[in-house]
């Protein structure tokens, strides 16, 4: 039986419906961590660059990917690190920050702090601190309505 | 560079469970993680190099105490909070500079792994200078312990500079950046710089380290030593 090669388009589409394992409200494509995508004969190899270095949902991710692939009937599929350049949040695609706020996560600034609170959209914020549940989030608080948040932190 | 975070990230992680408050708790959870993932890299490379079938997971629960090369800074026990987060602050100052310089390595893994674990230690050093800060120009107390804390690990900070033979860049020349730091931060957080520059070293080298490493690494590498085929 002779296998047709699934177009590189196609692939792009599968893995967008990867969802992120610990923010399952974008895709892998949104987090901007799936570099590149070719096919070297009849392997396809995945160019993926982690988000940060301990985090420890890279494993899930990179297993995700397999298994999304194998399910489409691709069999050959190895995945490549890539450190260089290092993933940074300019990465997230415009659609990946409109699901993170839509989620109730503040996506990342440049000024390096949400604008708004994602909940009532009121600007007047703080940071109550650096780190938050999962190494790309920070917390903050809204001093309108009193609610923490995350904030998708700026790299 | 994979010793001193495995070592460092370890020690942080001891606060897993049991900091202060929540918020700390996490911090200092996320900043062991970040430090566990950069110590993959380094010593997954030095697996790579030194090409003897070993890997990351091997250097890190399969050598003895007279195998590491971290420097002294970072085995020291945490103590109390202030302590901990003042280790810290010498550490990451001292870190950021390292990286820095390492991203310019002719040798493109290396420059790769700095380039990634600088984002990360960006923050960190952002957050401890500020917990310096506010913890040492804060009540009389905690004031009080983080002068403690700097009086007892300033002299494990002379280690950081002794450029040797097998430093890719001179350390030493990084002296001036690191005062340039810890005077601004430290200065702020109203404490005193110890005078005496006397330093304890042979953490990095191997010669002699201090009696905390090998109680840390005897927790560390338990599991691995204890049950060899134990897969997780």
């Amino acid at each position: 039986m002779v296998m047709t090669k699934p177009s590189i388009d196609q692939v792009w589409e599968w893995l967008d419906a990867v969802p992120d394992p610990e923010i399952p409200v974008i895709s892998l494509v949104d987090l901007g961590v799936i570099r590149s995508v070719a096919w070297l004969n009849d392997v396809l190899e995945v160019t993926v660059t982690p988000t940060y270095s301990g985090c420890p949902a890279t494993r899930i991710i990179n297993l995700d990917i397999e298994t999304a692939l194998n399910d489409h009937g691709i069999k050959q599929v190895t995945l490549k690190r890539q450190l260089s350049p290092a993933w940074t949040t300019d990465w997230l695609s415009e659609e990946g920050k409109a699901k993170l706020e839509d989620y109730g996560i503040a996506p990342p600034q440049t000024a390096g702090g949400p604008t708004q609170c994602p909940r009532c959209k009121s600007a007047q914020v703080e940071k109550i601190s650096q780190f938050g549940s999962t190494p790309c989030k920070a917390q903050w608080r809204c001093t309108d309505c009193l609610e923490p948040f995350d904030y998708f932190k700026c790299i | 560079m994979g010793d001193n975070s495995l070592v460092l990230g370890h020690r942080v992680s001891e606060w897993c469970g049991v900091a202060p408050v929540l918020e700390e708790d996490i911090a200092l959870a996320n900043t062991a993680l970040d430090l566990i993932g950069q110590t993959q890299l380094w010593l997954g490379l030095a697996a790579e190099c030194e090409d003897k079938g070993r890997d990351a997971d091997a250097l890190a629960f399969r050598r003895d105490v007279w195998d590491f090369r971290n420097l002294l800074l970072v085995e020291q026990p945490n103590r109390d909070f202030g302590h901990t987060m003042m280790r810290q602050f010498l550490f990451d100052a001292w870190h950021s500079l390292v990286l820095a310089a390492l991203k310019s390595s002719d040798d493109s893994e290396i420059a790769a792994i700095a380039e990634k674990s600088l984002k990360e230690v960006t923050y960190h050093l952002e957050r401890s200078s500020d917990t310096v800060i506010a913890l040492g120009d804060g009540t009389e107390e905690s004031h009080m312990r983080m002068q403690a804390g700097l009086d007892r690990l300033w002299p494990y900070v002379g280690e950081m500079f002794l450029t040797d033979e097998h430093d890719l860049i001179d350390v030493a020349a990084l002296r001036p950046a690191f005062a340039a730091i810890t005077n601004n931060v430290l200065g702020t957080a109203t404490l005193a710089i110890p005078t005496d520059n006397f330093t304890h070293k042979g953490g990095k080298t191997g010669a002699r380290h201090t009696e905390h490493l090998g109680h840390m690494i005897a927790t560390m590498q338990f599991l691995p030593r204890a049950y060899p085929d134990a897969k997780w």
